[in-house]
């Protein structure tokens, strides 16, 4: 028994640690998303902060807390500078905005020295721990429940269904969105330290447009009416390719068809409150 | 209480405020009426800071309001209601009056994230403070439901709720009974008589003349943007060019 755990540990973790990652990234772009900003920048904060913590463990020797700690400030950074121009924006436009943000960040990771070009980072030592990733969730999932029933919870929903109204209501919409952004990017920023410290190397093209878009997907598929539909949903994209391995070349359509089907016919996500409460009822009756 | 000096707004070559002055005295219903398009609304938004004024002044008090962003404008004091009902669908009732409240519970992002006794203490007066103005409209009993729910006139008697929520010195009302049956207007007109006696000022904008006539005590009309007379109800009702602007001319 204890055999067959091990051998699927070993198998397995780096899906397992992976799982961990997407969920902190989709708890990252939920953020943005419950004001409602269609900010799809995450995949670029979550590189600077992969490049961030991994130069501090190679070049700088830091202990990995501190690392980790830098890896979450300076896309917060990045973002409160990016995010004061940018949150005019609204719609596909602030799509459209951070998309290009995305891909400046590539290109200068492609052509600094420091980042190691195309070749990217090497041998990044392996510092990441289930238990680190588990902590990390707990907190943030903590926060989130702690935000949902305060005046900044209900500022960012009162802003995502009506905005002109929420500042009607005093909530200065600026400073809440730019709040929302901010927060976002440290999270996507320690997720990508953590993922740096177990992948052993980072290079641009992890950080491109193509995981930009995973993360959106992932939080649509799973539902963006709470904080737990994006986590779901993620981890399900995540798993959903080994799954199908037994498909081989045509996994990836089958899983394409997955989401389109999902799309279609539960367009509030597979993780919808609503839907549940319905079928609670029709089942009860 | 509340001063308009001059104000003017044009988009593009259309003038549709032109130099509107009046005063609303504090801790009465000032009614603003005016055939459609005359600027009321408009009049509402340059007040509110949600469009900006080519030229002239809003003061509440003393304080000087024109240039603020919205949300100021709504700290200094001024609430409002929106024509075409802008709640929070979504959100039970309880909850969009403790939206309107943001501004006054006092905590903040650390208070909520370390779960100090600010947050709680804070957040149980919200929800005491927010039942008592439901209650106020009679919506009280609906406190947990999902305002999206709601009738027509339950949603905008919760968009005066969360406009009350702002603890504004002036509450600014768009057109309460829009769409209201009689019944629910005269249920409407003492609910808003019952908010001017605990000592709010009210400037109103309304179409129904009875409802105007009865609450208001003073009344201003504008007619394409002009301020053509302004004065008691019964002055009003007597005044030739407010007969022609509603009306039309004798022929």
């Amino acid at each position: 028994m204890t055999d067959d755990l091990q051998v699927f540990w070993a198998t397995y973790n780096t899906l397992v640690y992976t799982v961990g990652v997407h969920a902190m990234l989709a708890l990252s772009i939920y953020l943005t998303l419950s004001c409602g900003l269609l900010s799809l920048g995450n995949a670029a904060f979550m590189g600077i902060g992969a490049y961030t913590a991994a130069l501090a463990t190679l070049r700088l020797g830091l202990p990995f807390g501190e690392a980790l700690a830098l890896g979450g400030l300076l896309p917060g950074l990045v973002a409160l500078v990016i995010g004061i121009p940018t949150l005019r924006l609204s719609g596909v436009y602030l799509a459209m905005a951070t998309l290009g943000f995305g891909e400046v960040v590539r290109v200068v990771f492609l052509n600094l020295e420091i980042t190691g070009g195309s070749m990217g980072l090497n041998g990044i030592p392996m510092k990441t721990q289930l238990w680190h990733i588990v902590a990390i969730l707990v907190v943030l999932v903590y926060g989130f429940v702690r935000l949902r029933r305060s005046k900044i919870g209900r500022a960012f929903e009162a802003i995502k269904e009506d905005e002109t109204a929420a500042k009607a209501m005093g909530i200065n919409t600026t400073s809440y969105k730019l709040l929302a952004f901010v927060l976002g990017a440290i999270i996507a920023g320690v997720a990508g330290g953590l993922n740096a410290h177990f992948t052993f190397f980072v290079s641009p093209r992890e950080y491109g447009f193509d995981p930009a878009v995973d993360i959106l997907t992932g939080a649509i598929f799973g539902g963006t009416g709470s904080f737990v539909g994006p986590m779901v949903g993620s981890a399900i994209l995540a798993i959903l390719p080994e799954l199908l391995r037994f498909l081989k070349a045509f996994r990836l359509a089958v899983n394409g068809l997955i989401l389109i089907l999902v799309v279609i016919y539960l367009p509030n996500g597979i993780w919808d409150r609503k839907l549940f409460a319905r079928l609670r009822r029709k089942g009860s009756a | 209480m509340l001063r308009i000096n001059g104000l003017t707004k044009q988009f593009g070559g259309l003038r549709v405020l032109d130099e509107v002055s009046f005063q609303v005295p504090e801790g009465i219903i000032y009614g603003l009426i005016g055939p459609n398009g005359a600027g009321k609304t408009t009049l509402f938004n340059l007040i509110t800071g949600i469009l900006k004024s080519n030229t002239g002044t809003v003061h509440l008090g003393d304080e000087l309001l024109t240039g603020l962003p919205p949300h100021r404008v709504t700290q200094a004091g001024i609430g409002r209601t929106f024509q075409n009902i802008r709640i929070f669908r979504e959100m039970t009732l309880l909850e969009n009056v403790m939206v309107g409240m943001h501004d006054h519970l006092r905590y903040g992002l650390a208070g909520t994230l370390l779960a100090l006794p600010s947050h709680r203490r804070e957040e149980k007066r919200g929800r005491e403070r927010a039942r008592e103005l439901l209650s106020w409209l009679s919506l009280d009993t609906k406190a947990t439901i999902e305002a999206g729910s709601l009738s027509y006139g339950e949603q905008r008697k919760l968009e005066l709720a969360r406009a009350l929520a702002t603890e504004p010195k002036v509450l600014l009302i768009d057109e309460p009974a829009a769409g209201m049956n009689p019944a629910e207007t005269e249920e409407l007109m003492g609910e808003i008589t019952c908010i001017s006696r605990r000592g709010y000022t009210i400037l109103l904008i309304e179409h129904d003349m009875r409802l105007v006539m009865g609450l208001c005590q003073r009344i201003a009309v504008l007619n394409f943007g002009v301020l053509i007379a302004e004065g008691a109800p019964a002055e009003i009702r007597c005044n030739p060019e407010v007969v022609e602007a509603y009306l039309g001319k004798d022929v």
